[in-house]
Order: structure tokens, then C-alpha cells, then sequence
């Protein structure tokens, strides 16, 4: 029992030495850091939504928008504390995701394409003129006077940590295999009593307030952007990449997905965003094509194939 | 303002012959192969910059752009499909990994056509056809308005005369109506989809190349967009249903143009929200028989 606690939580502890130690040792540049813990907790929201329920959301930046203006909404207009107004912008993004509930009736592309739809008409209200009292428009948000770059920083590994041990419950739970069945076959799963639509709702709830929480984070960091910043597309496509990468439904697919991705894009630094729009691109397309279950697909067909043999050398004997 | 009115309904209806080209290539492809081309804005993208460059370097008619442009976009879509789709059909969830492989098709083909073309917004003249505006009740329209609308309108037709007075177009709807069945009929399912996905390519460079009259400015990043709007206005119309998307593509054109004459600051979200409510409220389209595929 005590070994199963252990080899659970080994990926929280990783991850605390790596966001936690690292900037005190080996790797001192917490811009970069942070960004990849903002990444991380999109991954893991995605693989929430994607790995669990089979529902892709392309457009999952919609609800980061969503919680960095209204997290910033709430801090200038109604001047709540800080921590209060992330909660807030959490929340906010919960809330559309209530409004956008009747989307999981659709299914495949007609989801995916239509939460990008969404994703648009969000950012469309909140980058309009007409709302330039509220959300000052297009010309951007300045948090300039609750900026505190080492506490939200931490605020951000917290929420990697939460989000990576609610999907270590998720792939423990009965909830997370009612998901897992849900996903696979539907019909099966309602006549084995899982409440389809209430199992199916949690998960896009939950998925929402991740990237809400994460954006409100992220806009509390940098303090100063505009509405393309928040809702540019790539950053779905990241969080989407990272966790088909490392492989969806598992727990350290996401993290490996971001740390090996995002760490060698700031490697190789790229001078022109394009190479890196190509390279992901074309990772894609072989990823589909040739790795559909991520790297940690690979882990377990080792594992697999190794158990065969010791099987086949026992028959052999 | 009867006037605004009656230049909405009529520009609609005439856009709406471009908006029904546009999304055209995405329904035959998603007919036959029950597939999402991702990447079709980004091949009317491509199209719309083939007529740009032939024109600004060697003032190369839009129209016999065009015609290059069919074989052109026809090759590269059969080559496309030989690539990747036989393997795709044959991995255990080809709906949704064809999705994201063409998202990653997308991604490749929108970074390139940006070190190809940089990124500035680019447009062209619109006397390119002369200048000889038609005026229709009293309404205005520029040349290079009609001409579009008039190779929209010939495309749609020779389309609907090779699905259905051709043989190929009568096993490509068979294919669309059922494939195994097609199949097991002994019909070549694989050589009639390779050849509706060229075709559908080709109607996406048609498309392109008119986009610049059609739409403004171009750009290497509008491929999403054009995706989703083509998206928009086959699900409006049916998905799976080529005459349908003429319907979509009308309604959508009508309902752009009011938005713009009457709430222009909010018609740039207009296709996403047309989009959102259809998809909600009657998924299957308005001709649609109510079952949904996808």
C-alpha cells in the first residue's frame, strides 16, 4: 500500500524538485519555469477533457481568456484582493462552461470545431470596443499594481500540483474509470450504471477551472497584455501537442509532453516563431501517424513485450 | 434605408455563390471520407496567394491562375490523400486522429506560406477584369464582385453536373451514401475518394484564388478562420450534402452582409455564433435528415 502512496505521488515530487528546487540550484530562470508550469496545468486540463472524455477542445484557450480578464476584471473594477479575484477568474470560466454545456451533446469534429467557435465569440466580447468601460477593449490589461512575481509564481506550482493529483485520482478512482469507459464505448458504460451526463459534465467543469485558474495566474505574472495575448490559438495547440506527445489518460504523459517540448524550444531558442509552428506541425502528423498513444505508449509496449517473454521463455523450457 | 436593406439581401445572395464555392471542397471531402479537413482554409490560403504572386510579378490573369490552380491543387490532393489517408482509415479512431493530423497539416502549411510570404497583409487591384460594374435594382457592384460570383457560379454547376450526369459522380455518391455497401458493390471506394479529395482541393484553390476580390487583404494566417467559416456554412446547409451547402452559403452570405450594414462592430463574430446556434440547435442542417455522422 505504502509503495503504491509512493510511486502515486512520485510525479509531485518530481515536479517540486524540479519548479521548487531548480531555481535555487540548477536552473535559475524562473520566466521560463513559469511558463512551462502555466503549459503544464493546460496539459493536464486538457488530458482532463481529452484523455478522460474523448472530447477535444480546440478551443481550451477560451477559458484561459476567460479567467485572466475576469480574475483582472474583478481585481480593477471591483478591487478584490488578489487571491480572491483568481479564485474569481476560475470561476468565470466555470461559468461559461455552464453556458457552453449543452456542447457535449455534439460529438468528434463537430465539438472540437465548435468550441473553437466558442473560444472566438469569447474572445470577439472581450476585445470589443463597445466593452472598452469593462474590459478596456483591445487595448489591454495593466495589473501593475498588485504585481507580485514570486508569490503568484508559487500560486502557479500550487496549481500544477493540484491539477496533477486530481489526475492521479482520476487514473485511481472509480470516477476516472467510469470516464475511461465513457469514452470507449457509451452504451456500455450507461447499462453498467454510470450516470453519462453527470460524469461527463464534471469532467468539462473541472477542465474549465484548471485553464480558468491558470489564466488568472499567468495574468497576475505578466501583469501587462492584450486580448490576443490571452486568447491566441496557440496555446491550445501547445497544451494539445504536450499531452498527445507524452500520451493522454496517463499522468506523466502531460509532464513529459511539456518538460521535454517546451524545455527544448527554449533550448533551441527559436529566433521566428514559424520554425516552431512548422516543427509542431509536422510532429503532429507523425505523432497520428506512426505514435497515436504518446511516448508512454512506448514505456508500456516495452513493459508488455518484456512479460511475454519471460511467458514464452517459461513455455520454451 | 431600404436601400442598406436591399444591397444586404442582394450582396448576400451574390456572396453567397463564393461562401457555397468555399465551403464546397470541405463537404465533398467530409462526404466521402467522414473526415474534417483542417486544413482546407489553409489551402484556399495557398490559392489566394497563387493568384496574388502571378499577378504582382507577371500580371498573370486571375482566371488562368484559376485554371492552373484545378490541376495544380488536384495533384497535390490526390498525393495527399495516398500519403495519409489509407493509413489513417485503417488506426482505431480515424474520425478524431484525422482531425488532428490535418491540424498538424495546417500548422505545417500555414508556417511555410509565411516564410514564403511574410507576414504583411497583402491585396490586389480589383480593376484586374476592368472596370465594368453591374447594377442590379439599382445596386451597385464592382467588376471583380461579379466575375466571382459568375466562376462561383459555373464551378457549383460544373460540379452538380459531374455528380449527377457522370458515372464517377454517381459512385462518388454512393460512396458519400454508404462505403462498405459502394464497396462491397465493387465500386473502387479508394480511386473515387482519391479523386474527390483532389477535386475538393481544386474547388479550395478556385475559392483562394477569388478570395482576394471576395474577402480584402490576405494573409498566411487566415487559414483557420476560412476553415471554420467554410465550416459554418456546410453545417448550415448539410453536412455530407453538396446541394445543401449552396443553401448554407446563400444564408450565411445574407446574414454577413446585415450584420455588417447593421451591427458592423460585432459582425466579426457573426460566423461563430451562426455557427454555435446551428450546431445547437439543428446539427444536422436545414436540409439535413436529422442523423448525424461526425
Amino acid at each position: 500500500m505504502l509503495k503504491r502512496l509512493g510511486s502515486m505521488g512520485l510525479p509531485l515530487v518530481v515536479l517540486v524538485l524540479i519548479f521548487a528546487v531548480g531555481p535555487y540550484t540548477v536552473f535559475n530562470n524562473p520566466a521560463t519555469l513559469f511558463e512551462m508550469m502555466a503549459f503544464l496545468a493546460l496539459a493536464q486540463g486538457i488530458n482532463v477533457l481529452y484523455g478522460f472524455t474523448g472530447y477535444l477542445p480546440f478551443g481550451y484557450v477560451g477559458f484561459f481568456g476567460a479567467g485572466a480578464y475576469g480574475a483582472s476584471v474583478v481585481v480593477l473594477k471591483l478591487h478584490f484582493p488578489i487571491l480572491l479575484a483568481i479564485l474569481a477568474g476560475g470561476v468565470i470560466a466555470v461559468l461559461i462552461s455552464v453556458i457552453l454545456l449543452p456542447m457535449l451533446r455534439l460529438s468528434g469534429a463537430y465539438f472540437a470545431i465548435g468550441s473553437l467557435a466558442a473560444a472566438e465569440i469569447v474572445y470577439n466580447v472581450v476585445a470589443n470596443p463597445n466593452l472598452q468601460s469593462v474590459t478596456n477593449g483591445p487595448y489591454g490589461i495593466n495589473l501593475a499594481p498588485v504585481f507580485n512575481a514570486t508569490l503568484s509564481y508559487w500560486l502557479m506550482l500550487v496549481l500544477v500540483l493540484v491539477a496533477v493529483t486530481f489526475v492521479i485520482w482520476l487514473r485511481h478512482s472509480s470516477f476516472g474509470f467510469s470516464l475511461l469507459a465513457l469514452r470507449d464505448d457509451p452504451v456500455s458504460a450507461g447499462m453498467a450504471g454510470v450516470n453519462i451526463v453527470r460524469t461527463r459534465t464534471l469532467a468539462w467543469l473541472a477542465s474549465a477551472f484548471i485553464a480558468g485558474l491558470a489564466g488568472a495566474i499567468y495574468a497576475w505574472h505578466i501583469s501587462v497584455f492584450y486580448p490576443g495575448t490571452m486568447f491566441d490559438l496557440n496555446i491550445s495547440i501547445f497544451a494539445i501537442v504536450f499531452t498527445l506527445f507524452g500520451g493522454r489518460a496517463t499522468v506523466w504523459g502531460p509532464i513529459i509532453g511539456t518538460v521535454v517540448l517546451y524545455g527544448l524550444y527554449n533550448w533551441i531558442g527559436f529566433s521566428t516563431p514559424q520554425y516552431f509552428q512548422l516543427v509542431y506541425g509536422l510532429l503532429i502528423v507523425g505523432l497520428v501517424l506512426f505514435l497515436p498513444n504518446g511516448v508512454m505508449s512506448l514505456i508500456g509496449r516495452r513493459r508488455k513485450s518484456r512479460h511475454a517473454e519471460r511467458k514464452g521463455a517459461v513455455m520454451n523450457v | 434605408m431600404e436601400t442598406i436593406l436591399a444591397y444586404s439581401i442582394i450582396g448576400g445572395i451574390l456572396f453567397g455563390f463564393f461562401y457555397a464555392l468555399l465551403g464546397l471542397g470541405l463537404n465533398l471531402v467530409f462526404g466521402v471520407l467522414k473526415m474534417v479537413n483542417l486544413a482546407h482554409g489553409d489551402f484556399v490560403m495557398l490559392g489566394a496567394y497563387g493568384a496574388y504572386v502571378a499577378y504582382s510579378t507577371s500580371h498573370i490573369n486571375p482566371l488562368i491562375t484559376i485554371l492552373v490552380e484545378i490541376v495544380a491543387f488536384g495533384i497535390v490532393g490526390m498525393a495527399l490523400y495516398y500519403g495519409i489517408v489509407p493509413r489513417l482509415l485503417k488506426s482505431h479512431d480515424p474520425e478524431m486522429l484525422s482531425l488532428i493530423l490535418f491540424f498538424g497539416v495546417s500548422q505545417a502549411i500555414e508556417a511555410l506560406a509565411t516564410f514564403a510570404f511574410g507576414q504583411n497583409t497583402q491585396t490586389m487591384n480589383p480593376n484586374v477584369f476592368g472596370n465594368h460594374p453591374l447594377v442590379i435594382f439599382g445596386q451597385q457592384f464592382q467588376t471583380a464582385w461579379w466575375v466571382s460570383v459568375l466562376v462561383s457560379a459555373v464551378a457549383l454547376a460544373l460540379l452538380y453536373l459531374f455528380l449527377y450526369r457522370s458515372k464517377l459522380g454517381r459512385a462518388t455518391r454512393a460512396v458519400m451514401g454508404n462505403r462498405e455497401e459502394t464497396a462491397a458493390s465493387g465500386i473502387n471506394v479508394n480511386r473515387v475518394s482519391t479523386i474527390a479529395f483532389g477535386i475538393g482541393l481544386a474547388l479550395a484553390g478556385i475559392a483562394g484564388a477569388l478570395t482576394p476580390f471576395m474577402l480584402g487583404g490576405i494573409y498566411t494566417t487566415m487559414g483557420v478562420g476560412i476553415t471554420v467559416t467554410s465550416f459554418a456554412i456546410i453545417v448550415i446547409g448539410a453536412l455530407g450534402n453538396p446541394l445543401g451547402t449552396i443553401i448554407g452559403g446563400i444564408v450565411y452570405g445574407v446574414a454577413q452582409f446585415l450584420m455588417q450594414s447593421y451591427l458592423p462592430s460585432w459582425s466579426a463574430m457573426a460566423p461563430f455564433v451562426l455557427l454555435l446556434i446551428i450546431l445547437l440547435v439543428r446539427p444536422g442542417g436545414i436540409l439535413g435528415k436529422g442523423a448525424r455522422y461526425a
